[in-house]
């Protein structure tokens, strides 16, 4: 083998590409040719060295929901079914007074909160991507909650958890049923807890409800005009701990 | 039939969300190292996904990621072509270009001191002075990680032809690598 053939060969060798005759050939050679091997050892640094440099860029969020907007948004808000206009009706005057002062009324089918917890999931699983987890990152609470504002239509409570073993690491935009959403990341150990938080027409409170979805466990839950997702690989014990100290510490701040 | 497309509608949607969404970031950083502008670049992930959903439904594989980047090759060409000035578009790359023996391009006797690491920002910026087509070669392997295979149907060109780029690729960027680390000195 000559030189100019190894010099263009050793990249797939490098690159695990070639088959185990021609990666023979090719070590021989290097073996042999201090040039080669020189070269070949430089390009592997050079490629660790790309390997961990941060060379990816985020798309940004309006990107995102430039995109989200172009497709076809789901069938509940193209068109409400009977029933959930009816619904709407029932709920009466508190969802007229909220329509009228600018705040959107969204009505939730059973068919519609599995797809949300699908999608909620799905958002989990991209922000465990590298370097994805958080927009903004701090363990302090008066931090993380003062970014929200102006970002959303509703600022997401943020909570300090780290006393009862749940450190808040930060939070970021989501993109979540064709809107934006707040996600607080927390973690336990090495797990990640993303309570993802959106505003709703329904101030009355729903009571926890543990759900397992591609073997994540997600505990959903409404309380004052919120909804909130709390999505782990954490055990369904130990999610529905860190939302009872989250309800918890949400009604001593409310009473204190 | 426009009554059924009405009704399949929000289930590709989700479909395609689903399938598609995933690898807005890494569509983002293609046109990004493709286009070298950031306005251009999300203009071109736009429309790549635009036209994915069009021709989702004939869509069999490969897998998604090659599949949306040879969309957006396409939508970053015709953006070469807009830009009529640009001097590294693919078109204009003279066939003999990629012949050049590789040592004219990096005749420096290797060193034997380690390379020196620099910062993200500027590799990021030795990896887009790369001239087009080695930089998609390049940013196809070492970023987006995929393979020989995958990277000749993504540029539409034989296998062989992504091994000699990728070759040509990291010598200039080793060169250009030598060039930064003697300037830093």
């Amino acid at each position: 083998m000559t030189c100019e053939e190894a010099e263009v060969l050793i990249h797939a060798l490098i690159d695990g590409e070639l088959d185990a005759g021609h990666a023979r050939e090719v070590e021989a050679h290097v073996e042999g040719c201090a040039h080669c091997a020189a070269l070949m050892k430089e390009y592997q640094e050079i490629r660790q060295a790309i390997a961990e440099s941060d060379l990816r860029y985020k798309a940004p969020l309006e990107l995102r929901r430039k995109i989200e907007k172009s497709l076809p948004q789901p069938q509940a808000q193209a068109a409400p079914t009977r029933r959930s206009v009816l619904r709407g009706f029932a709920l009466g005057s508190a969802v007229s007074a909220m329509a009228a002062t600018g705040l959107v009324a969204i009505v939730l089918r059973n068919d519609d909160e599995q797809r949300i917890e699908n999608e909620v999931v799905s958002a989990h699983l991209r922000s465990l991507q590298a370097g994805h987890l958080t927009d903004v990152i701090s363990t302090d609470q008066h931090t993380v909650k003062p970014w929200f504002n102006g970002k959303l239509d509703v600022s997401p409570p943020v909570i300090d958890l780290t006393a009862q073993g749940f450190t808040l690491i930060g939070g970021r935009l989501d993109y979540v049923n064709a809107r934006e959403i707040g996600a607080v990341v927390y973690k336990r150990r090495q797990h990640v807890i993303n309570l993802f938080v959106a505003q709703t027409a329904n101030t009355e409170r729903k009571t926890a409800k543990i759900s397992t979805l591609q073997g994540f466990n997600i505990r959903r839950w409404s309380d004052r005009g919120l909804n909130y997702w709390a999505v782990s690989d954490l055990g369904a014990d130990e999610l529905s701990e860190f939302g009872d100290k989250f309800e918890g510490a949400m009604r001593a701040n409310k009473e204190g | 039939m426009v009554v059924n497309a009405s009704q399949d509608d929000p289930e590709k949607a989700r479909r395609f969300r689903e399938a598609a969404l995933p690898y807005l970031d890494d569509a983002y950083t293609l046109a990004r190292y493709l286009l070298r502008d950031a306005a251009d670049a999300e203009d071109a992930v736009q429309e790549c996904y635009l036209r994915a959903y069009k021709h989702f439904d004939s869509y069999r594989g490969p897998a998604m990621k090659p599949w949306l980047f040879a969309i957006l090759r396409n939508v970053c060409r015709a953006e070469y072509a807009r830009r009529k000035t640009a001097p590294t578009a693919v078109e204009e790359l003279p066939e003999g270009g990629e012949q050049t023996p590789l040592w004219n391009e990096a005749p420096e006797t290797p060193e034997k001191q380690l390379l020196r690491r620099f910062d993200g920002e500027t590799v990021r910026k030795l990896v887009a002075a790369l001239a087009e087509p080695f930089r998609e070669t390049f940013v196809l392997r070492e970023i987006q990680n995929l393979s020989y295979r995958e990277i000749a149907d993504v540029a539409a060109v034989p296998v062989g032809t992504v091994m000699s780029r990728l070759a040509r690729a990291r010598a200039m960027l080793r060169s250009a690598w030598l060039a930064e680390q003697e300037q830093a000195k």
